[in-house]
């Protein structure tokens, strides 16, 4: 099935993300946020939603959201207020979700992703705060299900976009985005494989002449950014195929399957979406000082987008390169820590997005995992530019010692013989022998035939036994063709 | 006159109702419900509304670990447990 909707079709989606707060405690109690805790250790009767509690929220939370709403250019809420979100579910353990309905943390704001068709603004409906729910371990032998309410009251940011995303590119832009900055700002660690970042989407298709929007299905499930595009890449074709036979699409919730490749219905109760919020009692309500403003616009670091356009201008990079640099802070801040002591900025991006990039995606590490620092990459640079070291060298045969075993780039070049003979005495000498033995090469160049000095530099890296700057080679052939033939 | 479907109402709540039960709790929260409905006629213009009862705002406790509590004080009152976890009747995310 075809991904994207035809031309004749437009596509609506907006996407709800639950981003984990970088805490040590949960939301409304003391218990520890520590992944990967034994089940049911981190939990106290708040928690555990036992009668005759009382919830008190975590100031860090509180001001960790606002960060998140003043990074993304919203509005704080003037009231702030709790609610709940009534619904049964067993890991759930008060039978309601305390959230928050009509007076969330902060309205409005934007996401800035970049498409192929230039930047774009993605609006933020809402951010607002609200406690995760526990873990339900599903045994597929025995008759029952299982509870782990570690994860109960954990605190979550859940922001909602308004439906401005045209397509799975980028929807899965605007999840990068996303993740960058909120890294970026310190509010989360926004690592997928703890589930500190959760995405639900809204799809809808609808005909191109159609100013009223499609039926809008909700898609759940996605565990990855890769699933998400996955999923709404067939979410898009299944509602298109529909519309193309003329049959009727449905306002419903579908589960993303990941081995089938597939969306399926939810069997879903008429009064599932019945949750008769109303005002949570036992939490007071909240309001934002423009001291606290203040203090969290200071602790806003310059952001991913802001840091692209510096290093576009300021190092001379494309768009595409400043981009991919500046996704996460760590590469670039390598970056920047390099381009001060060398100033090849184009050179050392082209290293960066390149064998760099490769490497950690590889071996799925970040850089500080590595045995790589700057110094060492331009160590091996340097080596490259001055002509001791082969471009094609570096990369296959020193690179990897370098960033897996952290030595010195020069040596390894020497221990592995890899040094080129960039010296023109030591050259001249191959050169002036290949032109004394092939005199009828060089009439051939003399006649014209330009590619006949190639095959002298072939000569030439023959007998170096590869190790000649086959640049310099080349330059040198030429000249001393000239010099001895005369111009052709 | 506003109506309430008890039935419906008691579902949400997991309150298991008789039907005889829910034929004399049904126009009783009826009864309550008009009752309530009269502030509806109160004249709230300029009152702000009232978000708390309580004359209180901005009550934060601070991101500090505070001891959680031994297991076995909830298990053992839990009327179903496997090791250390809670056991609920086999709960899937169905699919039709
Ligand atoms: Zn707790």
């Amino acid at each position: 099935m075809k991904g994207d909707a035809s031309p004749e079709f437009l596509t609506t989606i907006g996407l709800e993300v639950h981003a984990q707060l970088s805490t040590r405690t949960k939301i409304f109690c003391g218990c520890e946020v520590r992944f990967g805790s034994p089940p049911n250790t981190l939990v106290c009767p708040v928690c555990l939603g036992l009668p005759g509690v009382l919830p008190v929220l975590n100031r860090e939370v509180f001001l960790l959201g606002l960060r998140a709403v003043l990074a993304f250019g919203g509005a704080p809420s003037k009231l702030i207020k709790f609610d709940r979100k009534n619904y049964y579910y067993p890991d759930l353990p008060k039978g309601y979700q305390i959230s928050q309905y009509d007076a969330p943390l902060g309205r409005g704001g934007f996401v800035e992703i970049e498409t192929s068709g230039g930047p774009k603004r993605i609006r933020l409906n809402r951010i607002h705060l609200e406690e995760d729910a526990g873990k339900l371990i599903h045994d597929a032998a025995a008759d029952s299900s299982l509870v782990d309410l570690n994860r109960a009251g954990v605190p979550l940011i859940e922001m909602v976009s308004e439906p401005d995303l045209e397509s799975p590119d980028d929807a899965h832009a605007y999840l990068s985005t996303l993740k960058s900055v909120l890294k970026t700002i310190g509010v989360s660690l926004c690592d997928m494989e703890k589930g500190h970042l959760r995405c639900d989407a809204n799809v809808s298709v609808r005909r191109a002449g159609d100013a009223v929007l499609g039926k809008k299905v909700e898609v759940k499930n996605m565990n990855s950014f890769k699933a998400v595009k996955a999923a709404l890449q067939y979410e898009i074709g299944r509602q298109t195929e529909a519309l193309g036979k003329g049959e009727g699409l449905y306002q419903e919730t579908r589960l993303w399957d990941e081995a089938k490749g597939m969306t399926f219905l939810m069997r879903s109760k008429e009064e599932a979406h019945d949750y008769r919020y109303f005002p949570e009692p036992d939490l007071v309500p909240f309001f934002v000082t423009q001291e606290q403003i203040e203090a969290e616009r200071r602790r806003i670091p310059e952001l991913p987008r802001q840091k692209a356009a510096r290093f576009a201008s300021a190092y001379g990079l494309s768009a595409y390169d400043a981009n991919l640099l500046t996704q996460d802070e760590e590469p670039a801040e390598f970056f920047e820590t390099c381009a001060k002591i060398y100033p090849d900025y184009k050179g050392l991006a082209n290293w960066m997005t390149g064998p760099v990039s490769a490497y950690l995606n590889e071996k799925a590490v970040s850089l500080s995992q590595t045995r790589l620092c700057p110094e060492t990459l331009v160590g091996l640079l340097q080596l490259v530019k001055e002509g001791s070291l082969s471009l094609q060298a570096a990369r296959e045969k020193v690179f990897p010692e370098v960033v897996g075993d952290g030595r010195d780039p020069k040596e390894v070049m020497e221990k592995k013989g890899l040094l080129q003979v960039s010296d023109e005495a030591a050259l001249d000498e191959w050169v002036a022998e290949a032109i004394r033995s092939n005199s009828k090469v060089v009439n051939d160049f003399k006649s014209g035939k330009e590619t006949a000095a190639m095959f002298l530099v072939g000569q030439v890296m023959r007998k170096s036994g590869g190790k000649a700057n086959p640049g310099k080679v080349q330059e040198l052939v030429r000249k001393r063709l000239l010099e001895t033939a005369g111009p052709a | 006159m506003s109506h309430i479907d008890l039935r419906y109402t008691s579902h949400l709540a997991r309150l298991g109702f008789k039907p005889e039960e829910l034929k004399v709790f049904g126009p009783q929260v009826d009864k309550i419900l008009h009752f309530v409905e009269q502030l509806n006629k109160v004249d709230v213009e300029g009152v702000e509304p009232t978000s708390h009862p309580l004359p209180l705002a901005n009550v934060f406790r601070e991101d500090k670990i505070a001891p959680s509590i031994e297991m076995e004080e909830f298990l053992q009152h839990c009327p179903s447990r496997h090791g250390s976890f809670f056991k609920v009747p086999k709960i899937i995310e169905e699919k039709s």
